[in-house]
């Protein structure tokens, strides 16, 4: 795994070159906006990617609560099946309550993923080894959300002629960012032993706040444009291809960089058992 | 123009500053790594 990185990396900064070369050369101008509009293909698949990460954060740090006892684990799983199930019923018997332009379709898909991510990390990570992948999705994430923060008032400036204002999408986005930072200030300055935990229950809660701000531009009169993907909006289909050339390639960059952060925080964990370690041994050493 | 330069540009220097973290976190890792190797 170590050779493929470079490879990977190499393959991923050509990706990102050809995405940006889409974004700014091929990409058609929008008619209104002019050009600024371009600013869509980095702030829209930022924001996608940092609500994957989040998402996987969520996971992640449910299963490592319910995993430090088989009985609630067991519990979860089921619960989940359950979620699973219900998710893919529910949008075709209430049809009507869903927000317009919200096909049954995308609900039942992002809820089979939701069961399959589930599953794979717990087949994929340990108990403890869930706690990095937490650790390392929202360090990321934040990442992703401080660019999605600067690229939106950096396009509302000259559209709106405003840099920010106080309505729901932008506000739940900064609430959404202020709970992750507080999340990563946890993580780097408690040293008590429970700190995975509160970390965890905090992200739980912190997650909660990925639907409201990507519902909100459908619940909410807000002053945010309308969803273009999936939204029942429309967009030039040329748009389209460059915006999802650009969230592939920032998925791929997102994927190598938690990566190197997962091996940085593997590695850093084991050193710390190490010199724990050595402290215990040190004093009978001095005794010999 | 000069926004979207702006906004390009912020995003890049987001992610490098970011990623320079990271390598400087690795490089002080490594020497603790090399110190504790060298105490073993």
């Amino acid at each position: 795994m170590k050779k493929a990185f470079p490879i990977l990396g190499l393959l991923t900064a050509a990706l990102l070159s050809y995405a940006l070369y889409q974004a700014l050369v091929v990409a058609p101008t929008e008619q209104t906006m002019g050009d600024v509009q371009r600013i869509f293909y980095y702030h829209v698949p930022s924001a996608w990617t940092a609500f994957l990460l989040f998402f996987i954060n969520f996971l992640a740090s449910i299963q490592y609560l319910v995993r430090r006892d088989p009985k609630t684990d067991t519990i979860a799983n089921w619960v989940v099946i359950a979620l699973g199930v219900l998710v893919c019923i529910a949008p075709y018997a209430f049809r009507t309550l869903l927000p317009p332009g919200v096909y049954p379709s995308s609900v039942v898909t992002t809820g089979i993923a939701f069961v399959g991510l589930y599953f794979l990390i717990k087949r994929l990570f340990s108990e403890q080894q869930t706690d990095m992948l937490a650790l390392t999705t929202a360090e990321v994430g934040v990442v992703f959300c401080t660019v999605v923060l600067v690229t939106g008032p950096l396009w509302a400036r000259p559209v709106w002629g405003i840099w920010w204002t106080w309505d729901v999408r932008l506000t739940s986005t900064l609430v959404l960012w202020l709970i992750y930072v507080s999340y990563l200030v946890l993580r780097r300055f408690s040293s008590s032993g429970q700190t995975p935990v509160l970390a965890a229950a905090l992200a739980v809660f912190g997650a909660l706040d990925v639907p409201l701000v990507y519902f909100s531009i459908w619940f909410f009169r807000t002053q945010h444009p309308q969803p273009v993907v999936g939204g029942g909006g429309s967009i030039d289909p040329r748009m389209l291809r460059v915006l999802l050339i650009n969230w592939v390639a920032f998925l791929c960059f997102a994927f190598l960089v938690c990566w190197s952060r997962y091996r940085l925080e593997r590695t850093k964990r084991e050193v710390e058992e190490t010199q724990a370690l050595e402290a215990l041994l040190e004093p009978r050493s001095a005794l010999r | 123009m000069n926004f979207l330069y702006a906004a390009y540009a912020a995003t890049w220097t987001i992610h490098i500053v970011y990623l320079i973290t990271v390598v400087r976190r690795y490089s002080h890792l490594k020497k603790e790594v090399d110190e504790l190797n060298k105490k073993i």
